[in-house]
Formats: structure tokens, sequence, C-alpha cells
């Protein structure tokens, strides 16, 4: 009778020795999350997580989020930790940044980063200089987050693109994510930093799903802030990027493969501090360099990456200029033609790689 | 026998060659409290306003006596400095206003908040920190509060937020702090100030309305010396009344040159905004001895001025508590 049991209790190791087999055999499991979503499950996680973290905005509670990105957390959370605003940029933005002096870890939505102009003294004067003016005594454990940039059919005033603008500024971090993976891991980080961070989505890109690996769907994953990614190893040329225009390099890349030319796609993830180590290795190797933006050309986001390639060593290794394609310098226009034609598309990307190719 | 303990004191302090100073009276003919009439408060959306009795220890006299001189003779210090070129940049000066950090101080607890805009020394000084930090500060010294890197408008210390550059900018700030309070659910205020300059901001006004919306406990207050900078309160306000300026949210027009109203003011305030009635309003009427900043020459407006006021007012604010002790 034990002998029977020890050998039905072997025999049931034994398949189950053969399931592990089978089980190692399959790839792990990932999963297709849209950049909403995962934006959604990284608050949660840290609302969760953390108990002085709370995020506030305007319809971010009981509307679910005008861009339904805080979908749930409402009525999860309840009133306390999800706060509706007024439309009261200056203000609430204000109080969420003395929230943070005083101990909590505040995530402020601007609906999008067009309003927070209205803002904008806060979030400079008295997030972002206030730990050094302090000599360290203050700090700001902020998160200012919300769409950036171009959108569909939204004109002049709900367009414009604020990396340059942020970026500009000692004081704040800066991160621009790209796809789930960025903004899941990127958010986290954000929030868990002790530093005011500004994090500018992409309205465009909230809807698009991307595969998450099972290790970024781990509670614990985060992107370190400051860090770049190659998306795409290449010889010929580096395209460097951030946010929604990653893609737009990705898809440019591939068309570009088929003629010959492999191009390194970087992604940012970070402008600032911009990552510009990873952008030096990969003009060494590939002695060319394209940037691609979708805000204006002006002072903006690649007009610092060439200045700084010609400050450091990777210059000696350029066999030509570096070139920038950026946002045409208008404000965004309504009719659709019109708008196209004023962000970078795949053809300007892959004209710009050609002509710096000399091909 | 509190004479002779006096007598002993006194022989032993001047063995060690220490100046002690003994009054000739003994301790015991000193009386250890008073109670004073002060002042009744104008009240908007208040059945009722702070008493207009209250009682003044002995300590208590003594000790907002000596902070308010110190913090006189700080910022006359500062001035001097200031000409002499060893304090740079912008200098807003404190003195004049005393009666109201001291009792704004004496009138909240010490775990409660406190934030403010760039006439700042006093409450810096108030809030904690030391002189020899605060002029190691103005002067650009690593012995600073802010080891040199803020200068007089960006001092911090324990639920001291500063010093503000921006003007009307600390007030969001201040109503931030009050929603942190709330949120720890810890029965302390934040009290916020502005000055009659600052009152015409839109974002105070987004403040209060958050503030009352959300029932935070924040006491704002608003110094109205008179003159935003060089302009006069009647020459920017359409409604000089700051006190009624937050609408639905309770005000207080308050003596500012009176310690002891303004401390009475700030207990009822306190009281008020941790029993979770949300936020209140308190004006402070003061005055400031010098010009807005250093750079101001001291225009003719500030010297009419000047002059209105001590026909007006008459008494210096710790002259006032001097004469009462």
């Amino acid at each position: 009778m034990a002998a029977l049991r020890c050998f039905l209790r072997s025999g049931k190791n034994a398949v189950a020795a053969g399931l592990r087999r089978e089980i190692h055999q399959t790839a792990p499991a990932s999963l297709q999350v849209t950049v909403r979503d995962a934006l959604n499950q990284a608050m949660d996680e840290e609302l969760e997580r953390d108990d002085r973290v709370f995020l506030l905005g305007e319809e971010v509670a009981q509307y679910d989020g005008a861009y339904k990105v805080s979908r749930g957390l409402w009525k999860k959370y309840g009133d306390k930790r999800i706060i509706d605003t007024p439309i009261t940029e200056m203000g609430f933005a204000g109080i969420a940044v003395g929230s943070a002096m005083a101990g909590l870890r505040p995530i402020c939505e601007f609906m999008t980063f067009n309003f927070s102009m209205q803002a904008i003294d806060q979030v400079i004067n008295s997030a972002a200089k206030t730990y050094y003016m302090s000599a360290g005594l203050q700090s700001v454990p902020i998160v200012f987050r919300g769409p950036n940039g171009a959108s569909a059919g939204v004109a002049a005033q709900h367009s414009q693109c604020f990396a340059a603008w942020y970026g500009h500024c000692p004081g704040l971090k800066v991160v621009s994510p790209w796809n789930s993976e960025d903004a899941r891991g990127l958010l986290k980080s954000a929030i868990r930093d002790d530093n005011p961070v500004v994090f500018l989505e992409n309205e465009l890109m909230y809807g698009v799903p991307f595969e998450l690996s099972e290790e970024a769907q781990s509670k614990d994953f985060t992107v370190p802030i400051g860090k770049a990614k190659i998306e795409r190893q290449g010889n010929h040329i580096t395209l460097v990027s951030h946010s929604r225009m990653v893609g737009h390099c990705l898809d440019a890349a591939a068309v570009l493969a088929k003629e010959g030319i492999e191009c390194e796609v970087i992604n940012l993830r970070t402008i600032r501090p911009m990552d510009i180590e990873t952008i030096e290795a990969s003009v060494i190797k590939t002695n060319h360099l394209v940037t691609v933006e979708g805000g204006w050309p002006q002072f903006g986001v690649g007009a610092e990456i060439c200045a700084r390639i010609m400050e450091g060593p990777a210059f000696n290794y350029l066999d030509a200029p570096a070139v920038r394609v950026t946002g045409v310098d208008i404000p965004m226009p309504y009719a659709k033609i019109l708008e196209d034609h004023s962000v970078p598309q795949i053809k300007d990307i892959m004209f710009s790689v050609k002509k710096t190719l000399n091909v | 026998m509190l004479t002779i303990v006096s007598n002993a004191l006194r022989g032993s302090a001047s063995k060690n060659g220490t100046r002690l100073v003994v009054s000739a009276r003994s301790y015991a003919d000193f009386t250890p409290q008073v109670s004073f009439d002060i002042k009744r408060c104008d009240v908007h959306r208040l059945d009722q306003g702070p008493p207009d009795k209250t009682v003044l220890t002995r300590e208590q006299g003594l000790q907002y006596y000596r902070t308010m001189q110190v913090m006189r003779r700080m910022e006359l210090k500062a001035d001097q400095l200031y000409k002499q070129k060893i304090i740079r940049g912008f200098c807003h000066l404190y003195d004049g206003q005393e009666a109201c950090a001291v009792g704004i101080e004496a009138g909240i607890k010490p775990d409660d908040h406190l934030i403010t805009a760039y006439r700042a020394h006093g409450y810096t000084y108030t809030r904690g920190v030391p002189v020899k930090e605060i002029l190691a500060e103005l002067t650009g010294r690593k012995g600073g509060v802010a080891k040199g890197k803020g200068g007089s408008m960006h001092m911090y210390a324990k639920h001291f937020y500063g010093g503000n550059g921006i003007v009307g900018a600390q007030v969001p700030l201040g109503a931030g702090v009050a929603l942190a309070c709330k949120y720890h659910g810890n029965s302390q205020v934040c009290v916020a100030l502005y000055g009659d300059g600052a009152a015409n901001q839109g974002q105070i006004f987004e403040s209060y309305n958050m503030a009352a919306l959300w029932k935070l406990p924040c006491i704002f207050i608003c110094e109205n010396n008179k003159y935003g900078m060089g302009t006069s309160v009647e020459r920017a306000s359409a409604n000089t009344d700051y006190y009624k300026r937050g609408d639905f949210i309770p005000g207080i027009r308050v003596d500012g040159m009176d310690v002891l109203c303004v401390r009475e003011a700030t207990k009822f305030a306190a009281d008020y905004c941790r029993s979770g009635k949300g936020p209140i309003l308190m004006e402070l009427q003061t005055y400031r001895y010098h010009g807005h900043s250093m750079s101001d020459p001291g225009s003719p407006v500030l010297l009419y001025g000047c002059c209105s006021f001590f026909l007006v007012r008459g008494t210096n604010p710790w002259i006032k508590l001097k004469s009462v002790s």
C-alpha cells in the first residue's frame, strides 16, 4: 500500500517533471498592452505601493481621465487620492507643488502640456529651482504629466511640443516615452524620483499596442531616467529621436534597409538629463547623424544634440554635417493636408538620410 | 526670600565679570500676568470674531518684546550692510511689521506650517532660523541657512516654505501644504501670507476656490501695508477691503500693529481651520518703515504716506507693547 502510494507520488512527480520540462520550452508570457493601459497600470501600482502618491488634474477622477488614462483609479482609490480640479492650472499646479513640499508625492496632470503654460511659473520657479535655492533643504517630489506635441486636427494652440522648453531648465528631469515599456517604466521611475519630473506623453500613441515582456510587467519594473535605448542596430547612419517620431524612424529604417542602408535608431527616452554618451558611441560607429523630432527647429532638442556632438569626441568621426528633421517652423495649421506636412513624415526622414549619406 | 536670591545672584555675577541687570525691586513685586482690552476686529461672513480681551503673561510679554526688538535690529543691520554693498541684489525689509510675524507665531503651534513672499526675514527668524544664519545667507556665506545659494528671498526651515520671489505664487503653494495636512489628518494648519499688492493675483482667487471647495485648513493672511511697491492700495485695487476679497471665505480685519490683536485673531483663525470648517482669511493692517526694497529710493510717495501714517496710527508696534507691559 505504501509502495503503491510511493509509486503514485513518484509517478505524479514524473508527470510534473515532464510538464515542467514542457513549460520551460515555451516562451515567457508577454502581453499586448497599449500605451494608455501601461500608464494606467503604472499609476495604479504606484498608488498602491506608496500612500503618499496621489493624482490631481482636470477630469481625472469621475470622468476617468480626459483621454481615459486614469480609468478606474477613482473607483478604486476614492476622492482622497484621485482629485478632480477646477479649470485653474496655475492654482492647482501650485497646490500640487505645495503638497509635494509638505511631503506628499503628487502626480499633477495637465490635460495637454499646452495648458501647462498657464502654470509654467509654478513648474519652473516653485518646483524646479527650489531644491537648489534651498541648498538641499526642500525637495519637491512631483510628476507633471500629460499629452505633449501634435495631435490630430486640434490646430495651433493645442499642438505645441514642450520638450525644448522644459528641457532647457536645470532642476527638472524631462522624459518622453515612446512605447508601452517606456511609458510604464519611466512613469514608475518618475513617481519614485524625489525630483520634479516633466513626463511628456503623446496622445496619438495612447491607443497603440506594444508587446510588454514578462519582466516589464513586474510591479517593480522601472526604466532608468537619463538612459537612451538603441531600438535598432545599424552601421551606416544614426537616427536619434524621442516619443512618436521613434516609430517613424523605425518605419523609415525598415524601408531603407531594403535599399541596403542600415540605420541605427536611438530612442532618447529622457530629454533631460540627456544621454549624450549613447549618441556619441553610435556616431563614432556610423559617422552620420540625423535627429528627428516633432517640435519646432529653433533652440530644439535636435539643436542641442548637434551642439553637444560638436563639443565632444564624436565630431571627429562625422563624415557629413549632422541634420535635424523637425516640425515646420509655423503654428500648427488645421487643414489635414497642411497638418500632415507640418510634422516629419517617413519620407522626410528617408530624404534626410539619403542626403546625409550622399546617395 | 527672593530679594536674598537676587542679591546673591548679583554678587556671583559680578565675580564672573558678567553684567547682570537686577532691578532694585524683587521679583515678587512683578505681576505674573495682565489682561488687556484689544481692538475689536471687523468680520466678514462670521457671526462672531476673535475675543476683545486677552491675557498676557510676563514671560510672553518679554518674549514678544525681545523677538520684535531682535527682528528690528536685524533688519536695520541688513539695511546698513546693503548700503555697504555687503548684501547684494534684493533686500526687502520687514521693520514696522514685526507685530504681524510675532503675533502669528504666538497664535499657531510650532508644528503648523507657514509660507510667505519675499519680505521674509522676520518669518525666517520666528520660524526658528538663528539671526547668524539669516545674516550669513544675506551676505552670501556658506554658513547661511541655504549655504548662500538662496539669498534674501529663499530661506527655508522646518515647516517654513520660504521666502518666495514670484508675487502671489506662494499662496497656491500654501494651499497645497494645507492639502497635505488634511491628507495626513494631523490637524495642522498652514498660514499662507501675501501682501496688498499680491492680493489682486488671479492664482490667489484660484486658491481661495479650491481651498473652500475641499475645505483645506489654510489661513490666508493679507499683510496690508498700504503700498504694493510704490503703488498705494487705492490705485491698485477696486476693492480695498482685503478681508472680504475671499467672498465665500469668512474674513477678519485685524490691527497688525498690535501683537496681542494679531495673536488672538490667529488663534481664532487656527481654531476655525482645525475644526474642519475650511479656510479663513485675515487682513493685517500694518505698515513698513522702509521702501519696498533697498533699491527703492524712498520716494516722495512713501514720505507722504509716512506722515499720514503717524497721524493716523501713531505708534511703532513694539513701543505699543512696551508701553503696556
